[in-house]
């Protein structure tokens, strides 16, 4: 299509939007709602994801040895974890990294306070294997395995209720999906009737076009143009609105709330938005677009 | 330049509109097309630029036999030809010069061509001092010379008027007829469809009478009368 041709059809896309103030304005507000929620699930949901993957990722197994066991049977008990499927790594923490480690947690800045147990290490018998999982679903079976083996005083494993994590991952992805299913739907539906009224305004002027010799794909421009713009501009509204939304949700929990800060960490707006962008213009013009295909197919005969 | 073999056209079950018509127009030929209301002389028109296509028959237009022509081809083989439409249809919202230029603007011609043809076109019509009227603002007449000045644009080689002086005054209807007949002169075949027999009779041109869907008589005005 020649730069000057295409100017004209999206004069006419635009003129066909302003004609049909009502209609387009109808479409837009429907397509902000639905971009504006797909945004914001997008939001707490990758948000709640990132949480989730948190607590998972610190969800861990520690294999504490009998007071007797003897290097070979921690060897041994080392060996059936590299054989386990579900375990992602693991690693031998001896009694006095366990100390340590303990130390400077407990101990920061008093440093002084830790050196009466220089030579007596508290933790003698603390020497464990940290076990990381790849499918935290697998830990019951695994914890289960682990105490029948000989050498294994005690595991102990995470307090965060994997399944329930895992299971509400997935049932807040098929609300996310339904809900933006049944928008997508509206959205379709009323830039089709958008569009549906533009075609009967434009009745004559279509039926001359044809017969003095419009391609077909120029009689559809501007309709095409009409869906595009409304698509276009549904989703920009919103991803505004979210985005200052987002920013003044961070800032205001980050000062009202700091205790939370501990258990929320939020993504940063450039994470979130650097997906949401595209993904809401895309979503926007594609539903636009499609929305005015359809139409144009059932009631435009070229 | 433009001939119809046998051509039927039948509306839905009803009675033929056209029936077993057989034309044959030479290049650069000025023909009038006669007949009372209902006779068919739109769907003749219809036909010829396959807004219609014939129940029965073959149109050969400059030589292509136009049932062979497919979708994607009929805007190319419409641009060869300009229509002025019964009763006009010009678009309303739409003022004078952009009347004109929307049938540039339709076949996707450059701006500078169509900043170019317009203001001449409407010179030729006559109209270069109310390009910014809308049709609204203009009389039967100057809205009749909007009408052939969009057909003519394009440069056609061809130029189908149906009615173009059905609702005008006779200096009206005789001005007009007076252009489509220097537009001949400048080598455009020409097919008008009227029932201004004044008109016809004056112009003197050959007259193809149509009665009931059928060729009755084809020829010179005193053939017509005779018959
Ligand atoms: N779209 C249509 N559907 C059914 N019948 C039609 C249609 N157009 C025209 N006709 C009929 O065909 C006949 C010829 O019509 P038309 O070609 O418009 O005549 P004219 O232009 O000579 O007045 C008339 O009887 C008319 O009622
Ligand atoms: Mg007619």
């Amino acid at each position: 299509m020649k730069l000057n041709t295409f100017f004209y059809n999206f004069g006419q896309g635009l003129k066909n939007i302003w004609r049909n103030k009502l209609f387009s304005l109808a479409s837009i507000a429907t397509m902000t709602a639905c971009i504006f929620l797909f945004g914001l699930f997008y939001s707490i949901g990758s948000n709640f994801k990132q949480m989730v993957r948190t607590a998972e990722e610190g969800v861990a197994i520690t294999v504490f040895f009998d007071p007797g066991a003897t290097q070979d049977q921690i060897d041994n008990i080392g060996n059936e974890l590299s054989k386990r499927g579900e375990v992602k790594e693991y690693h031998f923490v001896s009694a006095d990294e366990a100390w340590e480690s303990f130390k400077t947690e407990y101990f920061k800045g008093k440093e002084e306070l830790a050196e009466g147990f220089a030579n007596d290490n508290p933790l003698a018998n603390s020497a464990n294997y940290e076990v990381y999982l790849n499918d935290i679903s697998m830990q019951g079976e695994l914890v289960t395995y682990l105490e029948s083996l000989d050498g294994v005083r005690e595991v102990k494993q995470s307090e965060v209720a994997a399944d329930t994590l895992s299971d509400m991952n997935k049932l807040i992805s098929v609300i996310f999906i339904g809900v933006i299913a049944i928008l997508i739907a509206v959205a379709v539906f009323l830039i089709s009737n958008t569009i549906t009224v533009g075609i009967s305004v434009r009745k004559e002027e279509i039926a001359i076009m044809k017969l003095i010799g419009a391609k077909d794909s120029f009689v559809r421009a501007p309709f095409i143009v009409e869906g595009v713009i409304i698509g276009f501009v549904g989703s920009v509204i919103p991803l505004v609105l979210l985005f200052f939304m987002y920013q003044t949700v961070i800032v205001y929990v980050a000062e009202k709330y700091n205790i939370l800060n501990n258990f929320i960490s939020f993504l940063p707006v450039g994470t979130i938005f650097h997906v949401l962008i595209p993904v809401s213009l895309l979503l926007g013009i594609g539903i636009g677009y499609v929305g005015s295909r359809l139409t144009i197919k059932k009631h435009l005969k070229v | 330049m433009i001939k119809l073999e046998h051509v039927s056209k039948t509306y839905q079950e009803g009675v033929p509109a056209l029936d077993d018509v057989s034309i044959n127009i030479e290049k650069g030929e000025f023909v009038f097309v006669m007949g009372k209301s209902g006779s068919g002389k739109s769907t003749l028109i219809k036909l010829l630029l396959k807004e219609l296509n014939p129940t029965e028959g073959e149109i050969y237009i400059s030589g292509k036999n136009l049932s062979k022509i497919n979708h994607k081809n009929i805007p190319n083989f419409r641009r060869k030809i300009g229509v002025v439409f019964q009763n006009f249809r010009l678009l309303q919202d739409r003022n004078v010069y952009e009347n004109v230029a929307f049938a540039l603007k339709v076949v996707e011609a450059p701006t500078k061509e169509i900043k170019r043809k317009v203001p001449l076109m409407l010179s030729l019509v006559n109209l270069a001092a109310k390009y910014k009227s809308l049709p609204r603002q203009l009389s039967g007449g100057e809205q009749q010379r909007v009408a052939i000045a969009r057909a003519l644009v394009n440069e056609p080689d061809i130029l189908l008027a149906d009615e173009p002086t059905g609702n005008l005054d006779d200096t009206n209807a005789w001005e007009i007829m007076k252009l489509l007949e220097e537009i001949n002169e400048r080598g455009t075949t020409v097919v008008v469809v009227t029932h201004n027999t004044e008109i016809v009779r004056k112009m003197n041109k050959r007259v193809i009478y149509i009665k009931n869907g059928r060729v009755v008589t084809d020829g010179e005005w005193g053939d017509i009368n005779e018959a």
